[in-house]
């Protein structure tokens, strides 16, 4: 239960539903932030650059090409964001199947975080459609192109999506005080998250496998065959990365919603995740090296892409490896932070090696995104943080469930 | 060809459901008759770069006639508004025409890259693009080992661009338009086979005009566009650094894992998590 009775977070007790929801919809929070007086303009700019997109063509604002059709919206908003949500299944996979319940205060959030990601991101890849109206085909069957990647990819992430939502679904249940709803959509939970894991591990690596065929364009220090595998991995600290982030945030932005226990106890999540991290790395590291000697490119390391490489190895993959071992035997909470911080721009380089800078790399002219690129990008993620603020302020997600809900664990 | 590709993938759908029960790869019914696959050849050496191929291509499929000059020693590449590009090329042999276009490929990167199946292999041989079935994701263009398919940025209803080998004239008993056109007899139509037979045939009878290779024979898995030259096909701005396995076999294993984890993956989690569902019960509750 709430110890600090707020009247203004509450869930609904009784109100009819109708009214409740009206109350709801009123912003809660100040308007004249900081945050919000950057965040506006900025979604209003982007609003406009996609009218243009849709009248004109991609061409209009995206600096894409022939050669290079892919850029920074699927390079870093589907490809990079979808390995920062996967601290999602990672951590249902932890606290629902191996049953640590010490990770069970963030669970919630960190659905809803990656629920939202895969919803906007994945979202943003319809403004990268050039016919978006037939974006529903390989779901209706005209037709299941069932030997492409990218289908399996849009069907996992559906799916996926579907198991994200449902796993989330309790929260809503407990907000709107429907009683009955809530206790059937829990019981659904361990179903959603086996399946919301196995389709993750598979869209994860799937994201991968779709550079498998460009084999002649991504420079070979980042192209191998084991991609797929590298991204899979790579998205198990990537999403821990990320939950130390968001959680480090939260915990400062949404104090009056986090009860003393959960803020006490959050510097220990904060330990124990920085643990997994540093072995998920280590792995991952491990992979990298035995991929690179298996490609017998030792010669590729003198040239300015190979210092590229390097520094994306040692500086944003074992640097952050040692940082999380030192600070997990020292138990130093704002370096475990900083090893967060370097190890998430370690993943946005590695997905952007593989997927725009390593992309015809050795192409005359190369692709570099327009402003009118980046500032739907950033449209895009500050839509996606004000419907986290909104929800994160109405539903029980950092705060303690209802009492009636009962899954309170002492 | 009696291998076709796009079987062998649909197998993994059926693959995927049969997996479980371990039922025999093989039962996968093809009652489609075995049709050769239809290509061209392009000899370089009989060209004579009048362009009568990208005008008559242009008329056909109304896109803007091209108006650009050839100038010697610059590559020409297909674009949206270009199906086929004839360049002037420099080579160790003097001067040569080149063509690009698409190359028809027996296993096409592009089809199997295709989500909803816009881009299809035809029995006949072509490729062709569907737009009531293409998203435009541009994955084609991604996979694409010789960079053919263009996508028009530049338009609010954007189409991909990319030659058809005239797959509804070829339905109709007639031959690509290019070829028709030809003057020079630089272009042949005909079944795959029959135009390697060909194409081997004039590098044994004058084999001091050609080098003794048919680009497209091996590259990429086979291509139903074959190049004869006199010069190194690098020359002629072809990327003679191709693999000459197929491109989509590349996605094969990852593509065969699916429905194996999907099948795998959900009893091994819900077997830990019953596991590890009573983790506070003591050792002394054994007792």
């Amino acid at each position: 239960m709430n110890k600090k009775a707020q009247p203004n977070f509450r869930d609904n007790d009784g109100t009819p539903m109708l009214k409740f929801i009206t109350s709801e919809l009123k912003p809660k929070n100040k308007i004249l932030t900081p945050f919000n007086i950057i965040s506006f303009p900025i979604v209003i700019l982007g609003l406009v650059l996609i009218i243009i997109r849709f009248a004109k063509g991609l061409g209009a604002i995206t600096n894409l090409s022939q050669e290079v059709p892919w850029g920074l919206w699927i390079g870093f908003d589907v490809v990079t964001g979808v390995a920062f949500a996967g601290g999602a299944y990672v951590l249902t996979f932890m606290v629902y199947i191996l049953n640590m319940k010490k990770y069970h205060s963030i669970v919630r959030v960190t659905i809803l975080n990656g629920f939202l990601a895969y919803a906007f991101y994945t979202g943003a890849l319809l403004l990268d459609l050039g016919r978006p109206w037939n974006v529903v085909n390989p779901i209706i069957g005209n037709n299941f192109g069932a030997s492409s990647v990218l289908f399996l990819v849009a069907w996992h992430f559906l799916l996926y999506m579907m198991a994200e939502l449902l796993e989330f679904s309790p929260a809503i249940a407990e907000w709107l005080g429907a009683k009955k709803a809530a206790k059937i959509l829990s019981g659904m939970t361990i179903g959603a998250v086996i399946f919301g894991i196995t389709l993750s591990s598979l869209h994860q690596s799937g994201l991968g496998a779709l550079y498998l065929m460009a084999k002649d364009k991504i420079h070979p220090l980042w192209y191998s065959e084991f991609i797929p595998i590298l991204f899979l991995v790579s998205s198990v600290f990537a999403g821990l990365s990320m939950v130390i982030f968001e959680g480090s945030l939260s915990q400062k932005i949404f104090s009056d919603q986090i009860s003393d226990k959960d803020h006490k106890s959050h510097d220990g999540i904060i330990h124990g995740l920085s643990k997994i991290c540093a072995g998920a790395m280590f792995a991952y590291l491990f992979l990298q090296f035995m991929v690179f000697i298996h490609g017998r490119n030792w010669d590729l390391l003198n040239t300015p892409m190979g210092y590229w490489f390097l520094l994306e190895m040692i500086g944003f993959v074992m640097i952050p490896m040692m940082l999380f071992f030192y600070s997990y035997r020292k138990r130093k909470i704002w370096l475990i932070r900083v090893a967060a911080i370097l190890t998430m721009i370690g993943v946005v380089l590695n997905r952007l090696n593989v997927t725009v800078i390593g992309f015809r790399w050795n192409a005359a002219t190369h692709y570099v995104p327009s402003w009118m690129e980046i500032v739907v990008t950033f449209a895009v993620i500050f839509t996606e943080i004000w419907i986290f603020r909104w929800v994160v302020s109405r539903m029980p997600v950092l705060r303690k469930s209802p009492a009636w809900a009962g899954h309170d664990e002492d | 060809m009696g291998f076709d590709r796009r079987n062998f993938f649909r197998t993994i759908a059926v693959a995927g459901a049969t997996l479980a029960v371990g039922s025999s790869f093989g039962a996968v019914k093809s009652d489609e008759e075995a049709v050769e696959f239809q290509g061209m050849l392009y000899d370089s050496t009989k060209c004579i770069g009048c362009r009568a191929c990208e005008r008559v291509c242009a008329k056909t499929y109304n896109l803007p006639e091209p108006k650009d000059e050839l100038k010697a020693g610059v590559i020409r590449n297909t674009t949206e508004t270009q199906r086929t590009a004839i360049s002037n090329c420099i080579t160790s042999k003097g001067e040569v025409f080149g063509k690009k276009q698409c190359m028809h490929c027996n296993e096409p990167a592009c089809t199997a890259a295709c989500l909803t199946q816009a881009m299809y292999k035809t029995k006949e041989g072509p490729v062709i693009w569907r737009g009531d079935k293409c998203m435009g994701c541009r994955y084609c263009m991604v996979s694409c080992p010789f960079d053919v398919p263009k996508f028009e940025f530049h338009s609010a209803n954007p189409k991909i661009q990319k030659c058809d080998l005239c797959y509804d004239r070829i339905k109709s008993g007639k031959i690509p338009a290019c070829a028709e056109a030809c003057p020079a007899d630089a272009l042949t139509f005909g079944t795959r086979r029959e135009l390697i037979a060909e194409a081997r045939k004039r590098i044994f009878e004058s084999p001091k005009d050609y080098i003794n290779q048919i680009f497209g024979e091996e590259v990429a898995g086979g291509t139903g566009l074959l190049y004869l030259s006199p010069a190194p096909f690098n020359e002629l701005g072809l990327n003679t650094k191709l693999q000459n396995s197929s491109y989509p076999a590349l996605t094969k294993g990852f593509l065969y894992s699916v429905p194996s984890v999907d099948v795998l993956l959900p009893p091994l989690l819900l077997a830990i998590y019953e596991a590890t569902k009573n983790n506070n019960s003591k050792e002394e509750d054994n007792e």
